[in-house]
């Protein structure tokens, strides 16, 4: 029996760092002018939120498959719903994932 | 319309019911049930003259088109569907309707939802289209602030894409389908997916696939001969993917020049050549070249160029009204030609075209802009997608604001990055902004790398 103090779920705290990284990637593959860390996670990527594009998505599309292992397809409905925030990317990332 | 008879061309040169126009969810679709389609659509279109047809299934569309045909309709092809466009479109067309596909569909125009179709077999004839048909009026964004119509006839569309398919080797008697990333709506895709498809007795992919996974996968799924329609921007991010890419028999890049290196880096991953088109939409498609091999273009059969007072001008053919060509061009022998870039006030960005002149309108015109600019910036990179850069004087509006005005006026893709806020722009004693002093202010305010 131990009697350490409770700590968050280790799933919330690797998500959380997850999706700072993923930021950092749109950040960067986008050469964005602002921090990751200032991205809100339910913004809206597209339209008046981020105001992303699909050439943005491409291009997005193309590191975070490298860099976590897996192919992203649009012929589900889902393609609008993994890209419509920050926190919605970071969870089928998360959920994606090879490496 | 016209006084002297003209011949009537086939709406699809397929030499029988069953040959394949198309392949939908993983079944190919006959020209019988094409054509039982299109006959039932034509049922069910509004009275309006004028169609503004947007659906993303490239089968519906190619229906919506064959039926606005046979019922003499004229489809409006814009270069973007914002809120401004298709106000100026009710103001060119005041009966045209919005065939569309998708649910909901947020265009503000009377509204004709495409309909469920049951299989069906047709057995009639091949609508025969008059060539001098008016089929499409296709819109560039011009100088100004109002988009410029022109005219497409089926004739001179017939004679172009039989052209296209004669250069590219593509023939009914081999029969090949084409996968394109490029919409229908935009010029390039009208003529080389739709158009070919039908006139080079071919078939068409009805999606579009946006992922270089959805690319590889479309391909894979299909039978020989299989041709990829793209852009140098997505062929780029094809081969990037770490992807094994299915062989291909042809690869057709348009919209902005592609680099040699990565013109043979496709031909070796694809196994196949790599053809690219030029073309614009007031001319369509005039030449091609292979890009592996040589940097020169070839010319369509019986398309002219004539240098006058330095301005090239493209006749002949099919090109119907002389044109002058708003590219640098450097014609080398009889019918080659080198391309040197574009003038100073097109932009074209991921295949989308605009001016400088148009975008500049829009800008100013949105209630307290004061004085403004676009300009492209100096880092543009070949196969790689560069943006606009603005600058603004507007002391009342904030970035947010002014970004929303914008989005409602121009197409996404042409929305600054970044947008800046000065007190005065750089104007010159007879008023031009030259560009050199756009880039210093750019570099004061802190806008980008250069």
């Amino acid at each position: 029996m131990t009697d350490r103090a409770p700590t968050p779920s280790p799933a919330a705290d690797t998500l959380d760092a997850l999706r700072l990284e993923v930021a950092a990637i749109i950040v960067e593959a986008l050469n964005l002018d602002l921090a990751p860390e200032s991205i809100p996670a339910d913004d809206s990527l597209f339209g008046e939120g981020l105001g992303l594009d699909s050439i943005d998505i491409l291009e997005v599309a193309l590191v975070v498959s490298k860099r976590y292992g897996f192919q992203l397809r649009a012929d589900n409905e889902d393609n609008v719903k993994i890209f419509r925030s920050l926190r919605s990317l970071t969870e089928y990332i998360a959920a994606h994932r090879t490496a | 319309m016209t006084p002297h008879t003209s011949a009537a061309l086939p709406l699809l040169t397929h030499r029988t019911l069953t040959a394949t126009v198309a392949w939908r969810e993983g079944c190919p679709i006959t020209v019988g049930q094409f054509l039982a389609d299109v006959y039932r659509l034509v049922r069910l279109l509004p009275a309006g003259a004028h169609v503004l047809n947007v659906c993303a299934d490239r089968y519906r569309f190619t229906v919506g088109l064959a039926a606005s045909l046979v019922s003499g309709k004229v489809s409006l092809l814009p270069s973007t569907h914002t809120p401004e466009t298709v106000r100026q479109l009710v103001a060119f067309a005041p009966d045209a309707f919005c065939l569309t596909d998708s649910q909901p569909c947020d265009i503000d125009l009377p509204q004709c939802h495409f309909p469920e179709l049951p299989p069906a077999e047709h057995a009639g004839e091949v609508p025969l289209i008059d060539a001098d048909q008016l089929v499409a009026y296709v819109f560039t964004s011009g100088s100004t602030g109002s988009p410029v119509p022109h005219r497409k006839t089926w004739g001179a569309l017939v004679r172009n894409v039989a052209a296209e398919a004669d250069r590219l080797g593509l023939h009914a008697s081999d029969p090949f389908t084409l996968v394109g990333t490029v919409p229908p709506q935009h010029m390039y895709g009208f003529e080389s997916t739709v158009l070919l498809a039908l006139q080079g007795g071919g078939a068409m992919w009805a999606g579009r696939p946006f992922y270089p996974a959805d690319i590889a996968a479309a391909l894979a799924a299909l039978p020989r001969r299989r041709v990829l329609v793209s852009t140098p921007f997505h062929i780029r991010a094809l081969l990037a993917a770490d992807l094994a890419l299915p062989a291909a028999d042809l690869v057709v890049s348009a919209t902005a020049p592609l680099s040699g290196n990565l013109a043979v880096e496709t031909e070796a991953r694809m196994q196949c050549p790599l053809m690219e088109i030029y073309g614009c939409t007031e001319t369509g498609q005039t030449a091609t070249r292979r890009t592996a091999q040589t940097a020169e273009w070839q010319l369509f059969r019986d398309v002219c160029l004539s240098v006058e007072d330095g301005e090239v001008w493209a006749h002949g053919g099919h090109v119907e009204q002389r044109t002058m060509l708003s590219d640098i061009i450097e014609p080398t022998q009889d019918d080659r030609f080198l391309l040197h870039g574009r003038s100073a006030d097109l932009v074209n960005i991921a295949g989308k075209r605009s001016s400088l002149g148009y975008l500049n309108h829009q800008l100013n015109a949105i209630p307290g802009v004061l004085d403004g600019s676009f300009f492209m910036p100096d880092d543009e990179q070949a196969d790689s997608v560069t943006r606009l850069v603005a600058v603004v004087v507007a002391p009342g509006l904030d970035h947010a604001a002014l970004m929303r005005a914008l989005r409602a006026r121009v197409d996404p893709l042409f929305l600054p990055r970044p947008l800046l806020f000065a007190d005065a722009l750089p104007r010159n004693a007879t008023g031009k902004l030259p560009r050199a002093a756009l880039e210093e202010l750019r570099r004061q305010l802190g806008g980008g790398s250069a």
